[in-house]
This record gives structure tokens, sequence and C-alpha cells, in this order.
């Protein structure tokens, strides 16, 4: 779900980097001392996991993960998926680097939401009710990241609508995917190491 | 994502090590990184296909001076374009425009053909000067660069965290795969394969979440306060000033070309 430079108009991709400077510095804020390693090997996780290529029918999709992001790194998540972004594009050359700001902003912006709506109830009740609710906060954030593409191509021109509404059910099945992934993820965490998300949740 | 992997392949710990040739990769870090961002900058700016043809020339010669593997890095720019590849295709059709040919009843404009070579053009230009000068780099290297251009200190510290443990952890991620594997996981679309990716991912997070809890207490016994202090210093050469000069000429012949 990278946009690439040259794809979108100049106001999109400036509101977009003023928005993830932003976000970013939330995100920083919000990260003190004792935070900085635990953010540091999410984030390196959270990149490896978006390697794992998860078959569906014939193909296959690589995971996102930003919806767990943001469940477990709160704010902190915007910085972390941002630098992803960065050694994705400098290293893999997947993206751009004049796009880095709205992609930032379309794959963080819904996780810190996520975290938002859903990142107290995964802690409550039984492993399994935080489970379902770690899945909805999964479906949502990837949900959110293909309606913000969309907009973001909708908004540049109107020649772009058509892909937008493309990508956006193109990725009905990876929401699913996504929500069963992190939905599981939640359960394990839960039972392997409950305390991680009683002792306010964001690690 | 990894189809730019081979199953074997490390993810950043070969990343920069195209540094041991190549006269591009002795320049200073911080100058390259602020050349890709102008130039970036000015190639999203130019209109017209010949000034963007010309750009992707100086993309192209960069690579040539730089001694990276021609192929490689050309075949990793061209996987970027998969993912555009749908999107550039329904340009023609959803551009309103003089017919070029219709398919379907649907009529392909120029208009649209224009903006996709247009689009496809720039993104390359962009991701190839970007992969060739700051992907050379050492990872680490792109750590300091960016923190004696004053970026936050706490990004910094957050990449080098990143960089440092994305192979670690991609390990790990591989010996629970191969652990998967012994036990006869074959994956599918199936309810049974999600549950064990999901569970695989769950595990990964835990792991890496008591690591980072040994990591901060090793990093405490050590006395760290906060601040990671990096020692390398970077001193402009003549080298260094002339590139820099020479990319500023040609971002402003670029530019001036467009509005001729």
């Amino acid at each position: 779900m990278h946009i690439v430079d040259g794809a979108l108009s100049n106001p999109v991709v400036i509101g977009g980097a003023l928005a993830a400077v932003g976000g970013i510095a939330m995100g920083l804020k919000s990260l003190d001392l004792d935070r900085i390693p635990a953010a540091g090997v999410l984030s390196a996780s959270f990149f490896v996991a978006s390697l794992i290529h998860v078959p569906i029918g014939p193909s296959s999709v690589h995971l996102i993960l930003n919806g767990l992001a943001g469940l477990l790194l709160g704010w902190a998540a915007f910085p972390a998926l941002f630098v992803g972004l960065l050694l994705q594009a400098v290293f893999f050359g997947f993206g751009g680097l004049t796009v880095l700001g709205i992609n930032a902003v379309n794959i963080a912006f819904p996780a810190v939401l996520a975290w938002m709506l859903f990142g107290r109830l995964i802690g409550r009740g039984s492993p399994v009710q935080g489970a379902i609710w770690g899945g909805i906060g999964g479906a949502f954030a990837i949900a959110a990241t293909t309606a913000l593409v969309a907009v973001s191509l909708a908004l540049s021109g109107k020649e772009f609508i058509p892909a937008a509404k493309l990508v956006f059910f193109a990725h009905i099945p990876v929401m699913v995917i996504e929500a069963v992934l992190t939905g599981f993820a939640i359960l394990l965490a839960r039972k392997v190491k409950p305390e991680l998300f009683l002792k306010g949740r964001a690690a | 994502m990894a189809h730019a992997l081979e199953p074997q392949a490390k993810t950043l710990s070969e990343a920069g090590s195209a540094s041991l040739y190549g006269k591009l990769t002795e320049l200073d870090p911080r100058v390259r990184i602020l050349a890709v961002c102008l130039f970036a900058v000015v190639t999203v700016a130019l209109q017209t296909l010949s000034t963007l043809v010309a750009a992707f020339s100086v993309s192209l010669c960069l690579l040539i001076l730089s001694g990276l593997p021609k192929r490689r890095t050309l075949k990793h720019m061209a996987m970027m374009d998969g993912f555009i590849i749908f999107m550039l295709v329904l340009m023609p059709f959803s551009m309103p425009g003089d017919a070029m040919f219709t398919v379907f009843g649907f009529p392909a404009s120029w208009q649209g053909l224009w903006k996709a070579i247009e689009i496809a053009l720039t993104a390359n230009t962009v991701i190839l000067a970007l992969m060739v000068l700051v992907g050379t780099m050492e990872p680490v290297t792109l750590g300091h660069a960016l923190h004696r251009l004053r970026c936050p200190e706490v990004l910094v510290h957050l990449l080098m965290f990143t960089i440092r443990y994305i192979e670690v952890l991609r390990e790990e991620y591989l010996r629970l795969r191969g652990a998967m594997k012994i036990r006869g996981f074959r994956p599918g679309t199936n309810w049974h394969t999600y549950r064990s990716f999901g569970y695989l991912v769950g595990m990964m997070l835990v792991r890496a979440i008591e690591r980072s809890e040994r990591i901060l207490s090793a990093m405490k016994c050590r006395g760290f306060s906060g601040r990671l202090f990096l020692l390398q210093d970077y001193a402009l050469t003549r080298r260094d000033r002339l590139f820099a000069v020479s990319m500023c000429a040609l971002c402003a012949g670029l530019l001036i070309l467009d509005h001729l």
C-alpha cells in the first residue's frame, strides 16, 4: 500500500508531511528513557513481520499489522512505523522519498486510532474477549489505512478514483486476515504474558 | 516486501556492503542525504516528459558512477513497479482526453497514458537515486548522518535500535518457522494456517518485549541515561563540495529546462 513519488498532488504531499511531523513529535514525546529499547525492538519486529507472506487462495499477501503495532505502542507507533517505512524506502526501494510523510500518516494514524478506540478493551475480560477486540482493532486499522490511501489518491485527481476504489476492495481479504492474525497474536500474548496488558499496556 | 528477499538473504546486514567499491560511497553521508532530498523534490516538481527523461538519466548516471551491481539494483527498482502497475494501467482509461483506442467500450486516452508514463518515470528516478546515494550506506552510518543533520535524537535512537534488531528478530523468525516446518506445518488457505501465523506473530512480540527488558537492564547497568553518544564526526572534503555543487547545478538545469 505504498504510494510512490510523483503520483500525488503537491498539497496532499505537503499536508501529509506536516501531519507526519506532528504525529512523530507526539510519539517521541511519549517515549521516555525506559521505553526507547522496547519501542526499537518492537519496531524491528513489525518490520520483520511485514516480511511474512500469508497464503490466500492462489496468491499471498504480506502482513502490515499496523493495528497490532498501535495496540502495543500507542502514539509511539507513529515514529516506529515511520522508521520502518524509511528503511524500506532506502534499502529496498519500496515507496518513495517525498511521499514518506503521507505514507507514514496513512499507516500510523489508523494504528494510533485503533489504540485509542480498542487499546483499553484488549486488556479486559477473558483472553478470548481481548483477542476479539484485538481482531476488530486489526481490521479497523487496515480499513482505515486503505480508506486514507484512497482519499489521498482521490484528492490528487479525479483520474485516480477508479484506482482508489480498486485499492479499497482489493484489501477486504487483507482486512480479514489481519483481523484473525491480530486476534490470535493478542490471544497468545494475553495467555503467555498477561502482565503486558496490565501495566499500562503500551510497552 | 519479501519479494525482495530470497529466504536466506539477510535483511539489513547486507545493505551497505557495497561501500567497498564505487566512488560515490566515499562521499560524506550528509551530502548524499541532502543531495537526494533536493533531487527528489526537483524531480517531483518537473512537468514535462523530456526533463523527466533527463532526470531519469541522471539517476542512471549515478548508478553507473556508484559501481553497484547494475542488474540487481535495476531489478530492485522494477519490483516497486509491480506494485503500481495496476494504477498505471488504469490511468489511460480513467483520465478523459483524446481517445487512443477502446477496450470493451472504454476509451483509453493519450493524456492518461502520458500521465501514467510521467508517474512511472518520477517514481523510478527518485527511488533509484535514493537507493544509489543513501541505500549504499551502512545502515548505522545513516543514523549517524541523520543525527548530524539535526534529526530529533530520540528518533535517531529508535532508528538505530530498529536497525540493530531487525537482523536478530529475523533470525528468530526463521528459527520459529523452521520449528513449525519440522512439525509438518505447510501454509495454505485455512483456519489452521492463520491461527498458527497469529501465534507466530504473538510469540515474536512476546519474545521481543522480553528481549527489550533485558536490553534495558544491560544498558542501565552500563550507565545509560537516555543519550547515546555518537562519536563519528564528518568533515567536508573538496570532493564533497564538488559533488554538492554539481548536484545543485544539475537540479537547477532540470528546472530551467522544464520551464523553457
